[in-house]
């Protein structure tokens, strides 16, 4: 059952992540990236992180692309795009870099991890696992337990990322002008 | 990879799984799937039969007794018209985008306990020896998954007005997704106030802390009162806006818009995105019964019939009075409330509910710790309100600043909602 559901989930992810550099329309990629995102929440249901994969949808494939299709279609590039222009120079050349150089990590994970497949990982994998807790709490208890300040800190940046990036927008309209909120559909 | 899946806290599907189970599970299914096209044919035809009676006119009168069998008949016909394909649009997407909206509808309604006995036996029912809950699943997340399906049906309508390939419906279904994000927000906190009194996700585990014993013999627990009434009137207000019913259905305001971002759409997937935008009613209303009118939980006033035990029976009935109320407040709202412009829309999503749905669950949170901590409840609610109080002002006078002179919003937006969640 278990090994079915990952094959599943792995023909899922690998097809979407394919179509995602595969296919010239944006607005297919970003659908595909959701195909590969769902496959990711299927994994995580097989692992028992239930909650996870209730996130992995409600942030990623609910928010996050949802936001790229915005900004694809509000801004109206959503037709096939010119590869012949480089818009960054020696991106290219830069991206079958790093291309290599993650395969060659993936690669070197796999051969020396003999479990990678299974899942199973070597140590330290243990403490998180015990009890009868669900996994919600189990993660409520450790990030606003054990690592509190970090959560507070990320919650104090992003807040400031929000308002930071609120006030450099305003500051370049007019100040005629009426609210954004307004003229979004029209 | 771990041995065995954990599919959901349901006890039967705790031991090992055989050809009961699996045909029980399917009954399920097959069961809900059916009642919510049932429902859906009922309600619509329910909806004009009201509107109807509202504006003095008679509504459907001619297919069936009372025109009950009107919906069909337009299922049928639309069933026989012929399904166009503008030439400018996505084929793929196109054809796509009326299942992404139905299926979502379909899979948040699985969560809903639709019956049992929840006075005496915790909701269980006993059917062929196997011991099991009258819902489809009852999947650890819980109430995550409504919020993820929610989130995911933001898809077909999105994709549905971009694929047309013009212009009316790519405007509508603009509008539509900004409409269903935002409120998506309001929604989710109006949630953490249920989950948070509740102690746990699951929807079986909220109706059962709200069938347990009310206060002074007659008030029935549910978090309606448990919760204090803002999180239930957040919650029908962003459940509107999330449905794009009116008066906020911007989104097929037809003076502006022609018909909205299913403009372009016609016989069968025009009928599935109406599927879907009903069923997702219906799914609404359950959820809203669930989460704040105690499901299924109600007194079994005649526990057996002939020896045969029925008080599962009185849950079921209890849950579809509830929802019907539901849905009667939801064609009432259509019928009295003019449509909302579109910033105002927006502000009442962003400025009024976000906040207020904030602070509520942290005064509820507060409460909590109160409880805890035998700290005086009394202090709490004082300190509490002075907190709401002090934000409210800042943030009212945020917004009006922000009016004034465009370029000192952000600053001063951004502080109300930290400085409650620092005081409470």
């Amino acid at each position: 059952m278990a090994e079915a559901v990952f094959a599943v989930a792995a023909v899922l992810m690998l097809a979407g992540a394919v179509g995602v550099v595969a296919s010239r329309n944006p607005v297919h990629a970003a659908l595909f990236l959701v195909q590969t995102l769902v496959g990711v929440a299927l994994l995580f249901i097989l692992n028992d992180a239930h909650f996870l994969a209730a996130v992995q949808v409600v942030v990623y494939a609910g928010a996050i692309v949802i936001l790229f299709l915005f900004v694809i279609m509000l801004l109206g590039v959503d037709k096939a795009e010119e590869l012949r222009i480089e818009p960054i120079s020696g991106q290219r050349p830069l991206a079958v870099v790093v291309g290599a150089a993650l395969a060659a990590m993936l690669g070197t994970v796999i051969l020396t991890g003999a479990d990678v497949l299974s899942g199973i990982r070597r140590g330290g994998g243990e403490r998180a696992l015990d009890g009868e807790a669900t996994d919600i709490e189990r993660m409520g208890r450790v990030l606003f337990g054990e690592f509190a300040f970090a959560v507070e800190i990320t919650a104090a940046l992003l807040t400031i990322a929000v308002v930071g990036a609120v006030v450099l927008t305003r500051r370049a309209a007019r100040s005629d002008e009426a609210a954004p909120a307004g003229s979004v559909g029209g | 990879m771990s041995g065995h899946l954990v599919l959901a806290a349901d006890p039967m599907l705790a031991g090992d799984i055989g050809l009961v189970e699996v045909a029980l599970t399917l009954a399920k299914v097959v069961v809900a799937f059916a009642f919510l096209l049932v429902a859906v044919m009922l309600m619509i035809w329910f909806e004009r039969k009201l509107l109807g009676g509202m504006h003095q006119r008679f509504g459907p009168t001619i297919a069936g007794p009372f025109g009950v069998l009107q919906t069909l008949a337009d299922g049928i016909k639309l069933f026989f018209k012929e399904d166009l394909v503008p030439d400018r649009s996505d084929r793929f997407v196109f054809k796509l985008a009326p299942y992404l909206s139905l299926i979502p509808a379909f899979l948040a309604f699985a969560i809903v306990p639709l019956g049992g006995d929840f006075n005496s036996r915790g909701g269980e029912v006993e059917w062929w020896d196997r011991v099991t809950y009258l819902q489809v699943a009852d999947p650890p997340v819980g109430i995550l998954l409504f919020l993820a399906m929610s989130s995911v049906a933001v898809y077909g309508v999105m994709l549905a007005g971009w694929s047309s390939g013009s212009k009316y419906p790519l405007l509508g279904s603009v509008r539509a997704s900004a409409q269903m994000v935002s409120y998506e927000a309001a929604l989710g906190l109006a949630v953490a106030s249920v989950v948070l009194i509740t102690g746990g996700l699951s929807t079986h585990d909220m109706v059962v802390a709200q069938a347990a014993e009310g206060y002074f013999g007659i008030v029935p627990r549910w978090n309606i009162i448990v919760t204090g009434l803002v999180p239930f009137i957040v919650f029908a207000i962003s459940g509107t806006a999330e449905l794009n019913r009116p008066p906020f259905d911007l989104v097929e305001a037809e003076q502006e818009l022609v018909g909205g971002f299913h403009t372009e759409y016609s016989s069968i997937r025009f009928a599935l995105f109406f599927l879907a935008e009903f069923m997702n009613t219906i799914t609404m209303s359950a959820i809203i019964v669930t989460l704040f009118l105690g499901g299924p939980a109600g007194p079994a006033l005649v526990s057996e019939i002939g020896g045969v035990g029925i008080a599962w029976a009185w849950g079921v009935v209890w849950f579809f009075l509830k929802l019907f109320v539901l849905l009667f407040c939801f064609v009432w709202m259509r019928a009295t409330l003019p449509r909302f412009r579109y910033d105002q829309l927006m502000n009442l999503g962003w400025k009024l509910l976000i906040p207020v749905a904030l602070g509520w669950f942290l005064f509820l949170a507060a409460l909590e710790v109160g409880r805890d901590r035998d700290w005086s409840t009394l202090a709490v609610t004082v300190v509490a309100l002075a907190v709401f109080a002090a934000a409210g002002l800042l943030l009212a006078r945020a917004v009006r600043s922000g009016r004034s002179h465009p370029g000192g919003t952000a600053e001063q937006t951004g502080e109300p909602a930290g400085q409650v969640e620092e005081n409470v």
